[in-house]
């Protein structure tokens, strides 16, 4: 297993530069919510050194600047830099119109063991919103860090914070006549890349198991499509299908122990398959003519959601996962593709041809309404984080593959890209399990 | 049969030389895994039918177009298409030691599994082609990159006409 970090610098166009030191650029490039002032103190440290291993209180800053939601001072405007909260004078926050403080602590307890502490307040009404001590060790340090500000974030907004899940996508780097493809995983804020595949042949369509231990992915390698299923922490990975022609779409079961998969045999009918990763039995969906292909389950693993040309253009139908007859569900638009459902199953996200550019929709399940995110023109291949707030999908920008994140009301767009590669495909983690 | 072969190869010929489209296709993939005898067989057949000089049947110097292009959102073969596509299947009927995969591609435009399955009805039209004329089930296989492999880069009109083909790649 090969391990690249990246170490790029940062692109801020609200003015944070000094708060923030994230690995990916990110540029804030929608922002119609007011952003609420708050401040993240540098976490006091006591063990060997001059400084924590991590700078956790820069970690946790990022995450809240990234969500779009939050404006985080930076130190130089703090009148005081308390580390615990008896220290927190109230009156040096309210009088910035800071409306969240965040003072915390790193302590080193062993030769490879730390204790990270923070506590949340509000300062105008004098109080402790949350306040948590983790463990740690150094490798785990930066999710540590993460886990805080999801609880903080979860605090402030009601939310569930994503900020400790990860994102996998492929990208494509020229060499010679050919490119060299790689399956990626890594934090959802860009660091830790970890290349988990690699090939000169095309990788395509990753899709996280339910526990976000295993990848499922289409490979072409000798020239043929097959769908194999990767298991993150060892690197083995089993051959799931491997049928003449098409091996295509792979996508898990909410129970984890199935693929819906596209197969189109040696006629080349693209069918939508269920294939039990236990018993490798495959069960046949559909059957027409058309090509049916991308199956999705929903969370409730009642329904595949697939995209089907039977009427002409793709438009997005549903079945029942243990089979049955195939509904249309959108009628809005000549191209609709790639349906992905919420994790809380309220929305559907498409691909949606926008009067000739290629769009990101949004489709609420009980109001029919389809919703335009995104305003590239080719975009594609929607993924829900698993909060159901926010979608990753990608965009094209100087003639390369970049990854866009948007939130579900379409009102904070963010870019993220590595800078290097043509990047595509991301998908969005579960949450993690701690 | 063959005289309905040979008069497809005549017509198809006829309307290469004459349309400028051809020159935009580039050069095909080295010809040297293409069976080198593929054209002996057959042109023992010609002088029955007349057409003894047969200059014109050119597969076998490794000339034969093995790329189709394609129409936006269309798996039809074009009419001025069809007679590579039958010198491919006359090869394929003359050698049936001869194999070839059939890589169907579609432009960037859209899905990506959507467009596997572009590119994949593109393969099967020209696979009922060769079927039709001549070439056996086992000779033929596909794969559909859909957008993954493009022949050409750029986001434009031009580049994506290069990119919604076929390529048919002997593979022994």
């Amino acid at each position: 297993m090969k391990v690249r970090i990246f170490g790029l610098a940062i692109v801020l166009l609200a003015g944070l530069a000094s708060a923030v030191n994230a690995q990916v650029v990110i540029d804030i490039i929608d922002g119609e919510v007011r952003r609420t002032p708050v401040a993240v103190v540098p976490f006091g440290w006591q063990g060997q050194g001059a400084t924590a291993p991590l700078d956790v209180a820069d970690v946790i800053s990022g995450d809240l600047y990234r969500s779009g939601r939050f404006d985080p001072k930076p130190e130089s405007d703090m009148l005081q830099k308390p580390t615990s909260g008896e220290d927190v004078d109230f009156d040096d926050w309210t009088i910035l119109g800071i409306e969240a403080v965040v003072v915390g602590s790193v302590v080193q307890t062993g030769d490879n063991d730390y204790t990270v502490q923070f506590q949340l307040f509000d300062p105008f009404r004098q109080e402790q919103l949350v306040g948590y001590r983790m463990p740690a060790t150094r490798g785990t340090l930066r999710r540590v860090a993460h886990r805080a500000a999801d609880m903080i974030y979860e605090k402030l907004t009601g939310i569930k914070g994503v900020f400790a899940t990860q994102v996998a996508y492929v990208s494509a780097q020229k060499r010679g006549n050919g490119s060299l493809y790689r399956l990626v995983v890594a934090d959802y804020d860009g660091e830790n890349e970890h290349v988990i595949m690699e090939s000169t042949d095309p990788i395509m369509s990753p899709a996280w198991s339910p526990d976000s231990r295993r990848l499922a992915y289409v490979s072409f390698e000798g020239n043929r499509s097959s769908i194999y299923v990767q298991q993150l922490r060892t690197g083995n990975r089993i051959k799931a299908s491997s049928e003449p022609g098409i091996n295509g779409a792979p996508s898990f079961s909410p129970d984890g122990r199935k693929l819906v998969v596209t197969l189109g045999g040696i006629d080349g009918n693209l069918d939508i398959y269920t294939l039990d990763l236990t018993t490798k039995q495959k069960t046949r969906l559909t059957t027409h003519r058309a090509i049916d292909t991308e199956g999705s389950w929903s969370p409730d693993g009642r329904y595949i959601y697939f995209t089907s040309d039977r009427s002409g253009g793709p438009q997005v139908y549903r079945v029942p996962s243990e089979g049955g007859t195939a509904e249309r569900v959108t009628f809005e638009g000549s191209y609709n593709a790639r349906p992905r459902l919420s994790p809380d199953g309220k929305k559907l996200a498409v691909l949606h041809n926008d009067r000739g550019n290629f769009r990101i929709g949004i489709m609420d399940l009980a109001r029919k309404d389809l919703l335009i995110l995104s305003t590239g023109s080719q975009d594609e291949s929607p993924s829900f984080a698993p909060n159901s707030e926010i979608l990753i999908y990608a965009t094209r920008a100087g003639g390369n593959g970049v990854l866009e994140t948007v939130s579900a009301d379409g009102l904070i767009r963010q870019r993220r890209s590595s800078g290097q590669a043509d990047v595509r495909e991301p998908v969005w983690s579960p949450f993690p399990r701690y | 049969m063959s005289h309905f072969k040979l008069i497809l190869i005549a017509l198809g010929t006829l309307a290469l030389a004459g349309c400028p489209a051809t020159s935009t296709i580039p050069d095909p993939e080295p010809t040297d895994s293409m069976p080198s005898d593929s054209s002996s067989a057959d042109t023992d057949g010609y002088g029955n039918d007349g057409l003894r000089d047969g200059e014109f049947i050119d597969y076998d110097s490794g000339e034969l177009p093995n790329i189709i292009y394609f129409d936006f959102d269309s798996s039809e073969v074009r009419s001025e298409d069809t007679d590579i596509v039958s010198r491919h299947a006359m090869q394929l009927a003359n050698n049936p030691s001869a194999r070839v995969r059939l890589e169907g591609h579609a432009d960037e435009r859209g899905s990506r599994e959507y467009n596997i399955g572009l590119g994949e009805r593109r393969a099967q039209a020209v696979r009922r082609l060769l079927l039709i004329q001549g070439a056996g089930t086992a000779q033929i296989s596909t794969v559909s990159f859909g957008e993954e492999r493009p022949q050409a880069e750029g986001s434009n009109e031009a580049a994506y006409a290069l990119n919604r083909r076929v390529e048919i790649k002997y593979t022994n």
